[in-house]
């Protein structure tokens, strides 16, 4: 073991005297070191950033010259424009066509979009139901929600955006989307017409 | 009556757990800690209620409400073969020492012409210029963002390791602000299918989702 040899120690006593070595105290006062070591911790965990953010993901189609435009049934097109103002109508772009304003309130383009997207809504609103049930594989469930989406029956959604929109207003429609489960939706561009009914309509100034 | 005696105690008691513990957070605080990059310019993204985490290896292109546009993408070894492939393009002659210095910067938003003045700047210097600056050019005559990210892409490529899982494959992202005009976003978006890039991630902040 580590005790220190004492063998000597009666050589020491002699016209010297006893020499004494001087006992210090064990103990060291470890304030300050505590001190920076919780100044340290605090700073880090104050600048420390955990959180990542957040995306969305988007997936456009593949610019293509020979695609062709796709046909399109039982849709309904977002006309977004400056002033957060939005305008919409459904199925499809004719002459006597008349634009409806609405908002990104909740009971604006949501109320709408749920209204009319009801099939997918309810089938899977009804299909978490029994996936809870029956422990369904998460997989399994998410493959399942977009077969539904695909649906004929589910609803498409073209976003059109003229140049006074904002990217914030796009986003809100996206995730409007997202909210009421619409899975065929596609950012395209705004044709002469539908801008001259945003005119009249009174968006865009 | 007996007297009754108090067993009188120590004042001072251990410490060394509590250090120990104390030392142990800081250690832990310390190594995993990322400092934020800082950015040129303070970008208030929109929210969505999407919960999804940026990938890490991404590179992100910044649209201020302004309609400038930034580039930002990670790696020391990537960053300065994209910079010799630019500066060879564009024939800017960039030095040893100002690559060096490109490749610790940050996400960064000037012409290729302007970047060889700014490298070699100070910090305050920089926040002045990044003031007046315009972004990376990226309308069709002059478009410097599409070549940043076709050299980006080629020398995350080249540098890679060929055994890379899928999922860890260079990702792109665009962080804009909310009041920035859709138009430039629609512009980078554009640049990117040229570039035949088809999947983003969108940068959002976290927001209530009202179905749950």
């Amino acid at each position: 073991m580590s005790e220190v040899q004492q063998s000597d120690s009666g050589s020491s006593k002699g016209k010297h005297g006893k020499i004494r070595a001087k006992k210090n105290s064990t103990h060291i006062d470890m304030t300050p070191m505590v001190d920076l070591a919780f100044l340290l911790l605090t700073f880090f965990m104050l600048t420390t950033t955990f959180g990542k953010p957040k995306t969305m993901e988007i997936n456009m189609p593949v610019k293509d010259p020979i695609n062709k435009p796709q046909e399109v049934n039982n849709a309904i097109t977002m006309l977004l424009t400056g002033d957060d103002k939005a305008f919409w109508y459904y199925g499809e772009l004719k002459p006597e066509t008349k634009l409806t304003p609405t908002n990104f309130s909740s009971d604006g383009i949501r109320k709408l979009l749920l209204d009319y997207n009801k099939f997918a809504v309810e089938q899977i609103k009804d299909l978490r139901a029994q996936a809870l049930k029956n422990n369904m594989a998460d997989t399994t469930l998410k493959r399942l929600e977009v077969d539904i989406k695909g649906n004929k029956r589910s609803l498409m959604v073209l976003v059109k955006t003229d140049d006074k929109a904002k990217y914030k207003n796009v986003i809100d429609m996206l995730d409007e989307l997202n909210i009421c489960m619409v899975g065929k939706y596609a950012l395209v561009d705004l044709g002469q017409q539908e801008y001259d009914l945003i005119k009249v309509a009174g968006g865009g100034l | 009556m007996p007297k009754v005696k108090m067993p009188t105690k120590s004042p001072s008691l251990d410490m060394t757990p509590m250090v120990d513990l104390a030392f142990l957070l800081v250690t832990f605080f310390m190594l995993t800690t990322q400092f934020r990059p800082d950015e040129p310019v303070v970008v208030d993204t929109p929210s969505s209620i999407s919960s999804k985490i940026l990938p890490d290896n991404t590179m992100i292109v910044t649209v201020d409400s302004a309609g400038r546009v930034f580039f930002g993408l990670d790696g020391k070894e990537i960053r300065k073969q994209m910079l010799t492939q630019m500066g060879e393009k564009y024939s800017v002659k960039f030095d040893d020492k100002e690559i060096t210095r490109f490749a610790i910067m940050s996400t960064f938003g000037m012409t290729v012409q302007q970047l060889k003045e700014y490298l070699p700047m100070g910090e305050t210097e920089r926040k002045d210029f990044m003031k007046q600056s315009r972004g990376v050019p990226y309308d069709s005559l002059n478009n410097q963002l599409g070549d940043w990210i076709r050299f980006g892409r080629l020398a995350d490529a080249s540098s890679s390791d060929p055994n890379r899982p899928k999922e860890k494959d260079l990702r792109f992202a665009i962080k804009g602000d909310g009041n920035a005009d859709y138009t430039a976003i629609k512009r980078v978006i554009e640049i990117f299918q040229e570039m035949k890039v088809n999947r983003f991630n969108l940068v959002t902040d976290l927001e209530q989702d009202p179905n749950k």
